[in-house]
């Protein structure tokens, strides 16, 4: 089962979700695909098997001894990736998208395609939770858009057997919605804030526009605050369960700045794996 | 006119509370909400939209559905298997090239630009916010952000206030890379958590990419003692100014609670005490006054719009 963990925004503790329910498990794979942050590796402290493999995307070259300037490239690439200047056509990278129709429209036969680092892909086995697999991506410091690079985590993720869990990019944008495209199941991590009651809503509506079974959790819950009902509400009226609430703790997050991973919530989320396998049987 | 954005390595450091402290403190300023992914600053701020404007950027293919022989060509040449024979079976993973459109033998496909979001003026308690909305699963955030930071300065200059307050996106993405670009002082906020610490490395690197100055906020400083020791010793290793430490305390959530900054809540001196020396500590990074002066009064008093 693949189960992706989001948030509408960063810091509702997605990745501190993430690593409690890899560690209730006995033997599962824990993707990072949050890879302008990974943290993961923090706590997990993985003995790497392949460290940094390279993770490239094709982009073109235009050869300028063959390039005479006529500017079909620059016209046809909608990403303003081609400028000509003079009498030779010139690449911002950092805008291409790898569409390949620059390549397609010269005629001079000026343009070839090479390819370009983005990022690395490390996999490990943990030193500190021995039954967690880490595949940990990193975007290069500069590249704009992390999808090409959560595209192949989710390509290595696929060879993956048993139980994958995939911490996600914060947001809702093309990134997130890239790592959670095709799971299982995605439970997403709200706080009860009325930013989050709001991010969560946006994250939600990916989802199901995505089709994909969700589920909830309220961490930093506790039963004074009157955050939980208002996030209890949206649930009910959109159908959507809530699988547990995490208690707001300052032992724990003392402990999580430490770069540990508290034992303290270890039944909750043996609770959540519970559930998760519930909603599987019950959907298949 | 000076322009401060806020920043984090990563969300949930405390980046919109802090700023909208200081858009509480801060006399004379435009206030601009750059977590179009998310933006939670009208949250705050009790926003009442003055002006929606749409978003359009980058393209979408329409595909003529009598003039499509179903040739297959489009299948072929799309890299992002968004479209089948002619039928775009998945929009999400359409990049809008436009080599679809480009290459198909019937011209059966026209791209048009694509709505993608919706930027609002707002006024609040503290002034005038920009802020916006990206479309779900749109990319170029980047583009939006630069959109209401640019309107933001026409705003500030028609009305000549001397400074603009940022709050920005997180991470070191394209949005953040947007809102920072020209910016003239960028504030990290950062937790003495070991991810915090290394998200904070990850866009020191960026801000320097861009030639900026930068300096840090430690925010929830007593979570670990140790660690904030640490954060200060690499800040001044750096050279990077430590313009404030914020306690812990449950006060920042309970104002959030309430739809109010922690300035505007009962109690939490030392909350307080911590936020008001962050601001004059970044104001004369800034050089903009850190209280109001008599002309700025006398301006505001003058200018219905402040
Ligand atoms: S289409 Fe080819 S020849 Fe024309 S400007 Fe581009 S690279 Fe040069
Ligand atoms: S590959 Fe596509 S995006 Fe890149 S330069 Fe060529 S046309 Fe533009
Ligand atoms: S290339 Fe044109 S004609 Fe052929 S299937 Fe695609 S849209 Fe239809
Ligand atoms: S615009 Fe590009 S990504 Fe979209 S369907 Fe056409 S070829 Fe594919």
């Amino acid at each position: 089962m693949l189960i992706s963990i989001a948030s509408g925004k960063g810091g509702t503790g997605k990745t501190a979700l993430s690593l409690l329910l890899a560690a209730a498990h006995s033997n599962i794979s824990l993707v990072d695909c949050d890879v302008e942050e990974p943290n993961c590796h923090l706590f997990l402290q993985p003995a790497w098997q392949d460290p940094g493999r390279e993770i490239t995307v094709t982009i073109p070259h235009i050869d300028s001894a063959l390039c005479n300037g006529c500017g079909a490239c620059s016209t046809v690439c909608l990403f303003n990736a081609i400028a000509i200047s003079g009498k030779t056509a010139l690449l911002f990278d950092e805008l291409c998208h790898s569409c390949g129709g620059c390549l397609l429209v010269c005629r001079q036969q000026a343009i070839i395609e090479e390819s370009k680092t983005i990022g690395t892909l490390a996999t490990g086995t943990s030193t500190t939770h021995p039954g967690i697999h880490l595949v940990s991506g990193t975007l290069k410091v500069g590249t704009p858009s992390a999808v090409a690079l959560i595209k192949r985590m989710k390509q290595e993720t696929a060879k993956l057997t048993g139980d994958v869990l995939l911490d996600c990019p914060p947001g809702t944008s093309c990134s997130m919605v890239t790592a959670v495209q095709d799971s299982d199941f995605c439970i997403l991590v709200t706080e009860p804030t009325p930013f989050g009651r709001h991010d969560l809503e946006l994250a939600m509506n990916i989802t199901c526009l995505l089709q994909i079974p969700t589920g909830v959790v309220i961490n930093k819950s506790d039963a004074a605050s009157s955050g939980d009902e208002s996030i209890e509400t949206l649930c009910e009226s959109r159908q959507i369960p809530i699988l547990a609430k995490i208690p707001h703790s300052l032992s724990f997050a003392k402990q999580y700045a430490a770069g540990c991973i508290p034992d303290e919530f270890q039944a909750i989320a043996a609770n959540i794996w519970h559930k998760l396998k519930s909603e599987r049987s019950a959907g298949t | 006119m000076k322009e401060l954005v806020i920043v984090s390595g990563k969300g949930g450091t405390g980046k919109t509370s802090i700023s909208a402290a200081l858009a509480f403190l801060a006399p004379q300023k435009v206030l601009v909400d750059c977590d179009v992914d998310a933006a939670n600053f009208h949250l705050i701020s009790g926003a009442a939209i003055r002006e929606t404007h749409a978003f359009t950027a980058g393209f979408e293919p329409h595909v003529d559905e009598e003039t499509c022989t179903h040739c297959g060509k489009c299948t072929d040449l799309c890299r992002f298997e968004a479209i089948t024979d002619g039928v775009i079976t998945t929009p999400l993973n359409c990049e809008g090239c436009g080599v679809c459109a480009f290459n198909c033998p019937a011209h059966a496909i026209s791209m048009k630009e694509k709505q993608a979001g919706h930027w609002f003026v707002s006024d609040t308690r503290f002034g005038r916010l920009i802020h916006a909305e990206l479309g779900l699963s749109v990319e170029n955030s980047g583009k939006l952000v630069s959109k209401v930071r640019q309107e933001a300065k026409k705003i500030a200059t028609a009305h000549r206030l001397p400074l603009i307050i940022t709050d920005g996106p997180p991470g070191i993405g394209c949005p953040a890379i947007a809102a920072l670009s020209g910016a003239s002082l960028a504030l990290a906020v950062v937790e003495p958590s070991a991810s915090s610490m290394h998200d904070v490395k990850r866009l020191v690197d960026l801000v320097s990419h861009f030639g900026l100055p930068l300096s840090v906020c430690i925010n929830k400083s007593t979570l670990h003692p140790e660690n904030t020791q640490e954060l200060i010793a690499w800040c001044d290793h750096n050279a990077i100014p430590v313009a404030g430490q914020l306690p812990y305390s449950d006060a920042f959530r309970n104002a959030i609670q309430s739809g109010k900054t922690v300035l505007e809540m009962p109690e939490n001196a030392e909350v307080k005490d911590s936020l008001k020396k962050l601001w004059h500590n970044l104001a004369t990074l800034l050089e903009v006054p850190a209280t109001e002066s008599k002309f700025g009064y006398l301006q505001r008093r003058l200018n219905p719009f402040r």
